[in-house]
């Protein structure tokens, strides 16, 4: 699965569950089949996006879709 | 539908009060609404309440008759409404319909929010769960996170820049610190402004609004009836809640809330006016970004001339459409089930001429907007001097 960066964030205030994870990269993914997703950003393997970067799934984490850049 | 005027508001203060509770507020504001009215418990013939999540926040369910009988209004119908930030907006639109089609001639309208009892994860948490909790809340959005997007592709579409927001924020803590009411009476300076502690990206905490208790009311009744009670009615001139999907991600373009575009259609079309009739506007500016949006959806600017237009001093005290003298969500305050309803009294009291060193010159025709998460629920009202 595969897509484009329409929207980011970098999140530093986080909800009581994701506060460990904090700062972490959010962003809204437009897929190649035109459907949005919300999605996390893997940092560690692929780095921070811009809109209109080209991600790609990374991996399902507890059912959260993290996609990296190409 | 016959015509519906306001003829009390009444408001607490908007802050931290660790030793209020809930109801201590919603009470408050329920009888110094009544007094400004002339209005006793007895006539009130239905009290619709505004409260986004007292049951998460304080653990308190079946608020409208809980809050209503401390009143010593009972045996009416006492209903709660909840739409996230739009709640006492949504309440006071649904109370309206029902005064304008006939159904009860005297009736209270209240928003309350108790906040502050919970540790800011929490309340980041609890408002979360406005939005969609299978998706945008399940990846760790959080309210902030979801206006920062907003925020992001309207500045990549539109050229909007961190000034313009912090413009926003600079001329509403202005404007709040000549509220006695407000929750943060300080004044900031554009320095300050840019360099606040970053919450989501672009978003620092002076973009965002406050986490807040407070409480709001405003008696309704039939236009005709209004001068039994007040020599200063105010007329609902025209008044709409729309609808869109909750997660951001559902929305074909996120720089616009077609809720509030179309809510203000329709209550532009109801009031026979248009935008550029309408001379001051308290906004649901929860984050600076969307006080820019609503500018834009409202139609006094035309898309993507927000941001300047707040720049260049447009929407300041003493600019020629003044937005948010109350200091709006982010110097007032934002106890969310209470925002609605607070508008409609800031509106209001502007319209009577009693809005202090605040007061307007212009001020016969105001309009209020409050919006519902990342724009799912949205509320726009026109009202005007009766006489």
């Amino acid at each position: 699965m595969s897509g484009t960066i329409y929207t980011e964030t970098l999140i530093y205030a986080a909800p009581e569950q994701f506060v460990n994870d904090a700062p972490y990269q959010l962003a809204i993914v437009t897929l190649e089949d035109g459907r949005r997703l919300t999605a996390r950003i893997a940092e560690k393997s692929g780095g921070r996006v811009q809109i209109g970067d080209k991600v790609e799934l990374a991996e399902y984490r507890d059912g959260i879709p993290f996609f990296r850049k190409v | 539908m016959r015509p519906v005027a306001v003829i009390g508001i009444g408001k607490t203060a908007f802050g931290a009060f660790p030793d209020r509770d809930l109801r201590s507020l919603a009470v408050e504001a329920g009888l110094k609404c009544l007094e400004d009215a002339h209005v006793k418990p007895s006539q009130v013939e239905a009290f619709y309440l505004g409260n986004f999540a007292g049951p998460s926040f304080v653990g308190q369910n079946h608020l409208a008759p809980y809050i209503a009988g401390a009143m010593d209004i009972t045996g009416v119908p006492c209903t709660r409404f909840e739409a996230a930030c739009a709640s006492s907006g949504s309440a006071f639109f649904h109370a309206v319909s029902a005064v304008g089609a006939g159904l009860y001639d005297v009736v209270l309208v209240g928003g309350v929010e108790k906040m502050t009892s919970q540790p800011t994860p929490k309340v980041t948490e609890i408002l979360a769960g406005a939005g969609d909790m299978c998706g945008e809340g399940r990846a760790g959005a959080t309210f902030p996170a979801l206006f920062a997007m907003i925020a992001r592709r309207h500045m990549y579409q539109y050229g909007t820049t961190r000034e313009m927001l912090a413009a926003v924020a600079v001329k509403n803590h202005a404007n709040g610190a000549k509220n006695p009411q407000a929750h943060m009476r300080k004044v900031i300076t554009m320095e300050q402004a840019l360099g606040g502690k970053p919450i989501a990206d672009p978003l620092t905490v002076y973009d965002c609004s406050l986490i807040s208790d407070g409480a709001a009311a405003v008696l309704l009744v039939p236009l005709e009836r209004a001068t039994e009670f007040t020599d200063k009615p105010v007329r609902v001139l025209g008044i709409a809640q729309t609808s869109d999907q909750v997660a951001l991600d559902q929305k074909e373009d996120i720089t616009t809330f077609k809720a509030v575009k179309e809510a203000a259609q329709r209550a532009y079309k109801m009031a026979g006016v248009t935008a550029n009739d309408i001379q001051f506007a308290e906004v649901h500016g929860c984050f600076t970004i969307a006080e820019i949006v609503a500018s834009e959806d409202l139609g006094f600017v035309k898309k993507g001339e927000g941001g300047p237009y707040a720049l260049q001093g447009c929407t300041a005290l003493n600019g020629p459409r003044p937005i948010n003298t109350s200091g709006g969500l982010k110097s007032k305050g934002h106890p969310v089930g209470a925002t609605g309803v607070a508008q409609i009294c800031d509106v209001v009291a502007q319209i009577r001429g009693e809005a202090g060193e605040r007061q307007l010159q212009r001020h016969s025709i105001g309009l209020a907007q409050n919006l519902g998460g990342s724009g799912a629920t949205a509320v726009v009202t026109i009202l005007g001097a009766a006489a």
